[in-house]
């Protein structure tokens, strides 16, 4: 089921006049006519969830927003799409950036925002000025400005480009670099949604999620939350890559099970080469890594489905997170012990540096596994990074330490013989992958045709 | 309190006590005092937006308030989290604290180059205190340590930033009290480094407050670097009519027999700036008779400050003798070799700052002259 990426192909979608032709700017036509309140309850009722990785419900957080008299509020959207493995937002902005710009506009009348942002990542720039020229589209045919299409509602929007740092994809440091601060996450409380951009209430939503509100308005929010599996509602995109056939960007409705999103020629099409699966990790570089036997099947044996609930079924023990989407597949030659050494570097390089834990305890964890994988480590180092990783989860301002922790945390919870093994073999672990060992199921028959 | 904030009860380990809405907890743990109160490194009550960085005063919140009695499912920095009524918070009773206090302390000394024997702060430091506290003894970290360049900015401070813990009171303590800020935060994550924006200086009439509001030894007093060791003078609180209007004229002057080594503001017990002052008072007088003196300044008897005082001491007892029933043969007698530190002159009969001249034999003397 497709409802974002329906006229993806469409010959021109990028601009107006396709887009228009296709159905695009009705549900502003539509949402003009209910009242901001009815909008809101629509979102509520679609279930939608936040698709930038915490999936947090969007209808509730556009309830939390603080509406004071005379104080104006403001919509961002947060499109510092940074995480490794996650471009969704990309193809989205890239390919039918009218989507993005009309469900801004139904989103800033729900919520009250006259002057609405999008926060783009500074390495995005071509797509900078595909937004920029969607929005002057907009404008020049009356969805945008003064008295939109006779409602009485104005609104503006602005792109505002990032300076190439992750952690302003974390929504208050992405307000503290909008305002032209430092970038440095803010401590909570107070929220956003009641002290946000220049101290006024902000919501700030991830691309998709502001893109899926079109659909939920043109459908109506029951309907869409039809679509879907229990508190999964709707569609999610999923950007693919790493060990498959065909690594891209899907749209999946949460219905399917991870072995098919992976096997199927649909979707992924399956493993080069024949090779067997040996992990995946399946919501972004943050989320834990799991083992080939817990990713398609979960720790009581059920089947594991691409939603929500399905891919955290066991916590951190035996599951991860659905996440932001960014789907990595790694086959039997790949070295989780290198692929952590390098994921410990980017977060190394990413923490902003204001709070102790994560400024010195990334460092000091990418310094053990590089130790490690170049054969240099001790069987201590091993429980020395569990440790250290414990010590950051948690006890820091903003989610960045625990995405640095978790992934760590995981590849020694499920890979520890692997780490050993390079431990007890310095020399051999450096002409060869440690290889598949015991976590894929060696005769694994794929069960879609 | 002002009339109409309700009051709150907080329980803090157990011991509960009523603070006016708004306060944080830390503030109300500070009212308790003693080891109820959670250390703090960045926050600073002084200064507006301080804290919740160093990630020192992490406490477990049991019991989020009487109307929603469930726990906070994080450790939470008590310095940026206000109390709420029926709140329960665990400090030093709760093992999860503990355990996280010791990982930021380690994390906050692997790359201090804990160079205290050479440090100007040693003595009053706040890392010193916290690692004696609550650090573990020896490291786990391996690799080498981060290191700065030693910068200059400006005529009366010297930045150390290998020291630097980042807990940011200075970059607030310029915004707020000079209004013109000339430093800031580079780069980003341990990279991070407190500069001036390529190579300026600092010249703000209140600048040097940073000094004092540095928690390590990063930012020091050019006018005091390597003079003296702080536990050798003597706290003594003194008051001028300084001439600027925002400088409070309350100060310390650290003082060794009638020569005054340097001038700092006064502090309280949290080891927080009383009242500001300004460059003219901290560096430019530094003469007895500039000041009019109060009498000696309280120093807690904790402090490293108040041992300082030799008179009488107790020589230690020979138990090694007892031990192992003879006298252990002495493979190098220092008095032989080394002029300095003779032990027949008895230190505190001599009048003033100890110097090498009081060493020296009478007759060396003699022939010297």
């Amino acid at each position: 089921m497709k409802l974002l990426l329906e006229h993806a192909h469409v010959e021109g979608i990028r601009y107006y006049d396709a887009y228009r032709k296709h159905g695009g700017y009705r549900s502003v036509e539509k949402a003009l006519k209910m009242s901001p309140d009815e909008i809101t309850e629509e979102v509520k009722k679609s279930g939608l969830r936040g698709r930038g990785g915490a999936g947090f419900p969007t209808g509730m957080k556009w309830s939390f927003l603080a509406k004071p008299e005379g104080v104006p509020r403001h919509l961002v959207c947060n499109a510092d799409e940074s995480e490794p493995g996650t471009f969704k937002d990309r193809y989205l902005m890239e390919f039918i950036p009218h989507l993005l710009v009309e469900g801004l506009i139904v989103s800033s009348y729900a919520l009250g925002s006259n002057l609405t942002f999008i926060y783009i990542r500074g390495e995005y720039a071509w797509i900078v000025d595909i937004l920029e020229q969607a929005i002057a589209e907009a404008k020049s045919n009356g969805w945008l400005g003064k008295n939109i299409a006779g409602s009485g509602f104005d609104c503006e929007i602005y792109v505002q480009r990032g300076a190439g740092a992750y952690i302003c994809g974390e929504e208050t440091a992405l307000l503290e670099s909008l305002e032209g601060k430092r970038g440095n996450p803010r401590i909570k409380p107070p929220f956003p949604a009641v002290k946000g951009l220049w101290g006024r209430p902000t919501v700030v939503n991830n691309v998709e999620t502001l893109a899926a509100v079109v659909p939920i308005i043109n459908m109506g929010g029951e309907e869409y939350a039809k679509i879907g599996v229990g508190r999964s509602t709707g569609t999610k995109l999923m950007s693919a890559c790493g060990n498959i056939n065909k690594p891209g960007v899907y749209e999946i409705d949460m219905t399917i099970s991870v072995e098919e999103f992976i096997f199927s020629d649909q979707y992924c099409g399956g493993i080069p080469k024949g090779k067997r699966l040996k992990a995946c990790i399946p919501g972004g570089s943050s989320v834990p890594i799991l083992p080939a036997n817990l990713l398609l099947k979960t720790a009581k044996g059920e089947t594991r489905y691409m939603n929500y609930e399905s891919l955290s079924d066991g916590g951190f023990q035996t599951g991860s997170m659905l996440g932001s989407g960014g789907f990595i597949v790694f086959d039997e030659d790949q070295c989780v012990v290198r692929h952590t050494m390098s994921l410990a570097h980017f977060y190394m390089h990413e923490s902003c540096g204001q709070c102790s834990p994560c400024r010195e305890g990334t460092g000091w964890m990418y310094r053990i596994l590089k130790n490690i994988e170049y054969g240099k480590g001790k069987m201590s180092d091993i429980e020395l990074l569990w440790d250290i990783q414990g010590k950051i989860e948690g006890n820091t301002i903003c989610p960045l330490g625990d995405a640095a922790a978790w992934p760590v945390a995981a590849a020694i919870r499920h890979f520890r013989d692997e780490f050993e093994w390079h431990v007890l073999n310095p020399e051999e672990s450096q002409t060869r992958n440690y290889g598949l060992a015991h976590y894929a199921d060696p005769v694994y028959v794929p069960a879609v045709s | 309190m002002a009339e109409g904030t309700p009051n709150f009860k907080v329980t803090i380990d157990n011991i509960t006590i009523e603070v006016p809405a708004g306060t944080s907890i830390l503030e109300a743990a500070r009212k308790i005092g003693g080891d109820v109160t959670p250390p703090a490194m960045c926050y600073y009550s002084k200064l507006e937006g301080s804290g919740g960085k160093c990630r020192t005063c992490l406490v477990e919140v049991s019991k989020g308030s009487e109307k929603d009695p469930r726990p906070m499912p994080k450790l939470v920095a008590s310095c940026r989290t206000g109390v709420m009524d029926g709140m329960e918070v665990k400090n030093i009773t709760s093992p999860r604290v503990i355990e996280a206090r010791k990982g930021v302390v380690e994390m906050l000394l692997i790359n201090h180059p804990l160079d205290c024997p050479i440090c100007d702060q040693a003595g009053e430091c706040d890392l010193q205190d916290l690692s004696y506290e609550h650090g573990t003894e020896g490291t786990r970290f391996e690799f080498d340590k981060r290191v700065f360049e030693k910068e200059d900015i400006g005529d009366y401070i010297q930045l150390h930033m290998t020291r630097c813990i980042l807990c940011y009171r200075c970059v607030y303590t310029a915004d707020q009290l000079t209004g013109e800020r000339q430093h800031g935060v580079l780069e980003r994550g341990e990279r991070s480094e407190i500069s001036t924006y390529l190579g300026k200086s600092l010249h703000n009439d209140f600048i040097g407050n940073v000094i004092d509001v540095c928690p390590v030894g990063a930012l020091t007093d050019k006018t005091f670097r390597f003079k003296q060791r702080v536990w050798f003078t003597k706290p003594v609180d003194a008051h001028r009519d300084c001439e600027n209007p925002k400088c409070c004229g309350k100060v310390r002057l650290w003082m060794r027999g009638d020569e005054v080594f340097r001038v700092t503001a006064r502090k309280d017990q949290w080891g927080e700036v009383e009242g500001w002052i300004c460059n003219e008072c901290r560096f430019h007088k530094k003469e007895t008779k500039d000041w009019i003196i109060e009498g000696p300044s309280n120093v807690s008897r904790y402090s490293v400050i108040s041992q300082g005082h030799y008179v009488n001491t107790v020589p230690q007892p020979k138990i090694i003798d007892k031990v192992i029933g003879k006298e252990p043969k002495l493979l190098l007698n220092i008095h032989d070799v080394s002029e300095v530190n003779r032990p027949e002159i008895e230190l505190s009969e001599i009048p003033g700052p100890a110097h090498s001249d009081d060493f020296e034999k009478k007759d060396d003397k003699k022939l010297n002259n």
